[in-house]
């Protein structure tokens, strides 16, 4: 029997038969009626209630990055919906799925310009993956049912449901549909095409440089055991793309790291020679791979995605393979032979010794360094035992060259969109999703403050959240490009900053400054043994830059490298 | 490494009739900077399924992109491109064009000749619809002009396969070869 429900009710008991328990919002009129059900009806589904919504989109993704699960992000119509499209952009560029669902107006005010309305279906038609404007009640159970199934499987993405104030408090007779009609919907999620893959295995077999580049798409289909099979048996060194970092470990004797702009220069330079590349739940995007003709000149290239429009976007390729990550590993393995490469991983060696000469911390100073601070991090978590959320900027990169990953899923960061600000509100979403991981928020001084406002989510759901501002007093990133191609005219970058300690402190949030190598490492065994968050602000070394670095539309064999000694500042 | 070649292609895509699905196909190709030539859409022989016809210009790679990613529209229930296809492409043409009882007769010669018909007759103007492969079209236009032509609509190609047809408008046509060219 179906009972009356509201549409509001049918929003949570949707949401409910998809198992969610903690959605991500902030209420305003046009969502009040299914806000007042959650009260009413005591659904037992957990409301973080954040600061902005920009942080309620962001949370939505970083649960659903570390848990695997969808995230919900709830906002009003009008600036609340329009608020979280910067998170949804972040989400899609990344194929994470999260679902928003935003009130709009009454549908009698549809068009008309009334307070608090924007065409929220039109704002974030280029940034999901599908979106709904409900202004019928009998579309909304279905709306809901597809927008889940939608945003997690194929190339996972966020779908967006935006309902009329109308809709949500009519009623009428509800059953969560079973299943859903979508004749325009391929996820490509089968095995696949058999030919597609001997021909693969042939390539990979014949390989005498192989290398495997593993993205995101690798932890998406839960296919790292089966990648690491594929490596140890064929002896294939693995790279990975930044947000492929964990889909193998960083310890690994086979891992090479990751490539491109700032990628390790050995990685680089493996890429470059190699003539086989193997290219996993990867897009190879302008950041991986330099100037698109010229990357991995000498390889014959097989790129397995299941996203057909991704085969031969940017990158010629040999082998295209359309197919889940897991299921075209479980059909190569049996074909590819038991294989060594020992020329190539010495030559690999070689390089990788160079990129360690030149390593910043091989180089001696008293000074705190950024990288230096990510290394005491790393060893203090247990080489790699936390998940760390990253914000965007020189932080991130260090972050990923020195904090080797080992566990699937436990780097957190906005590759695509480069989000400034994601990190705080991703670390609050991951934390509710793992609530009993050590996760710490890496960001820098200039992305902090975009989103520091969600302190309060933090203090308000006593999340146990680590924070390590790196913090150098500029927008470095910028100003590391302002070094390299504007004759070091720093328009814009340097930071005006407040005392974070006293910021945090005004939260309730315990916190230290440190500003010496000695005292790092001490710092963060005592942020570690606080019960509760902890925030560090590391005031580091202001100039120090980030390397190799690729300039954009160069070639990756061209990358700038750090001399082999200690460079003055600024270079 | 030579310049890729740009091309003509003739797409048809079938996408469910639903609110908004035209923006979403428009805002693709704005939004991917492909480049449409012309669109027409209208109704398909299934009920709910609006049936598109579209001429895009472009490389090889830029023909799989506009395919794949309006394959990804979750409207969009099928792609086909005609391009090398036996297949008949045609498009309509409304022409007002300048005529008195001195021209009249010439222009409709003209009419006959390219098996256009008058469809509307005035004291000083005449409206011609023709129906044909852009070409034809073109060229009518062109020997119109110097009668005066008032005002003109063109709908754009819509093309069809010759023969049965393999498919229904449901299911979706994976664009992408299963083998591309080499790297090299």
């Amino acid at each position: 029997m179906s009972e009356i429900k509201t549409g509001g009710q049918i929003i949570w008991e949707s949401l409910m038969h998809e198992g969610v328990e903690v959605v991500f919002g902030l209420p305003g009129g046009a969502i009040l009626p299914t806000y007042d059900d959650l009260a009413k009806y005591e659904y037992p589904i957990h409301h973080v209630l954040v600061t902005h919504e920009q942080g309620a989109s962001h949370m939505a993704d970083g649960y659903a990055r570390a848990t695997g699960r969808v995230g919900v992000c709830i906002a009003t119509s009008g600036p609340g919906a329009t608020n979280l499209i910067t998170g949804l952009a972040t989400a899609y560029m990344d194929s994470t799925p999260v679902v928003a669902i935003t009130g709009q107006v009454p549908t009698s005010l549809l068009g008309r310009d009334g307070f608090q309305e924007a065409d929220v279906q039109g704002v974030s038609l280029p940034v999901t993956k599908h979106n709904y404007l409900i202004t019928d009640i009998k579309d909304l159970p279905d709306a809901i049912k597809e927008a889940f199934y939608i945003a997690r499987t194929g190339r996972p993405g966020p779908v967006l449901v935006d309902v009329c104030k109308d809709v949500q408090q009519a009623s009428m007779p509800f059953k969560y549909p079973e299943t859903v009609n979508l004749p325009g919907y391929n996820p490509n999620i089968n095995a696949p095409d058999p030919t597609a893959v001997s021909h693969a295995a042939r390539l990979i077999n014949e390989a005498k440089k192989p290398v495997i580049v593993a993205g995101q798409g690798v932890s998406i289909a839960k296919a790292e055991a089966e990648l690491r099979q594929l490596a140890e048996k064929a002896d294939i060194p693995v790279a990975t793309s930044l947000l492929g970092i964990g889909a193998f470990p960083g310890t690994h004797p086979l891992s090479i790291s990751w490539g491109g702009m700032h990628g390790e220069a050995y990685c680089n330079y493996a890429l470059q020679e190699c003539d086989v590349l193997f290219a996993i739940g990867a897009r190879l995007d302008d950041r991986l791979t330099g100037a698109f003709d010229t990357f991995a000149p000498k390889a014959r290239i097989i790129h397995v995605d299941l996203d057909p429009a991704e085969m031969g976007k940017n990158i010629t390729i040999d082998t295209p393979v359309i197919g889940d990550a897991l299921l075209t590993l479980r059909g190569l393995l049996p074909q590819i032979e038991p294989n060594e490469h020992p020329t190539w991983l010495e030559q690999i060696a070689e390089w990788k010794a160079d990129t360690g000469d030149r390593d910043i911390l091989a180089q001696e100073t008293d000074e705190l360094i950024a990288p230096y601070v990510i290394r005491a991090l790393w060893h203090a978590t247990g080489e790699g035992n936390a998940t760390v959320v990253t914000d965007v900027g020189q932080h991130q990169m260090w972050e990923a060259q020195y904090y080797h990953h080992i566990k699937r899923r436990s780097l957190l960061t906005s590759g695509g969109l480069g989000t400034m600000g994601y990190g705080l509100p991703a670390a609050i979403g991951a934390q509710m999703g793992l609530p009993d991981e050590e996760i710490w928020v890496v960001a820098g001084d200039g992305g902090f403050q975009m989103t520091m406002v969600e302190l309060s989510t933090i203090v308000q759901e006593k999340l146990p959240i680590k924070i390590a501002i790196i913090n150098n007093g500029f927008l470095g990133m910028v100003r590391q490009w302002q070094d390299v191609f504007y004759n070091k005219r720093h328009a814009g970058t340097p930071l005006f900053n407040p005392d974070f300690v006293k910021i945090a402190e005004a939260y309730g949030i315990p916190a230290r400054a440190v500003t010496s190598k000695e005292e790092a490492p001490d710092a963060i065994k005592q942020a570690q043994a606080y019960d509760g968050p902890f925030l560090l602000d590391f005031q580091v070394e202001e100039f120090t830059n980030v390397y190799p670095m690729v300039t954009p539309g160069k070639s990756n064999a061209d990358m700038i490298r750090r001399p082999n000694s200690m460079t003055p500042q600024g270079e | 490494m030579s310049e890729p070649e740009l091309k003509r292609h003739t797409i048809n895509a079938w996408m469910e009739d639903k609110p908004g699905v035209l923006n979403r196909v428009a805002g693709l190709f704005r939004r991917r900077n492909f480049n449409i030539e012309s669109l027409a859409v209208g109704h398909s022989e299934t009920p709910g399924i609006s049936r598109m016809t579209f001429v895009a210009y472009g490389t090889e790679r830029d023909m799989r992109q506009i395919q794949t990613q309006l394959d990804k529209l979750i409207n969009v229930t099928r792609i086909e491109d005609v391009t090398h296809k036996p297949s008949i492409r045609r498009e309509l043409a409304l022409i007002k064009v300048k005529a008195n009882s001195q021209t009249r007769a010439e222009v409709m010669q003209l009419v006959d000749i390219y098996r256009a018909s008058i469809v509307d007759v005035n004291m000083d103007s005449l409206i011609i619809q023709i129906v044909g492969k852009e070409d034809q079209v073109d060229s009518l236009i062109k020997l119109l002009q110097s009668f005066g032509i008032q005002e003109m609509v063109r709908t754009g190609r819509v093309a069809m396969t010759r023969g049965e047809s393999d498919r229904a408008s449901e299911g979706t046509d994976t664009a992408v070869p299963a083998q591309q060219n080499g790297h090299h």
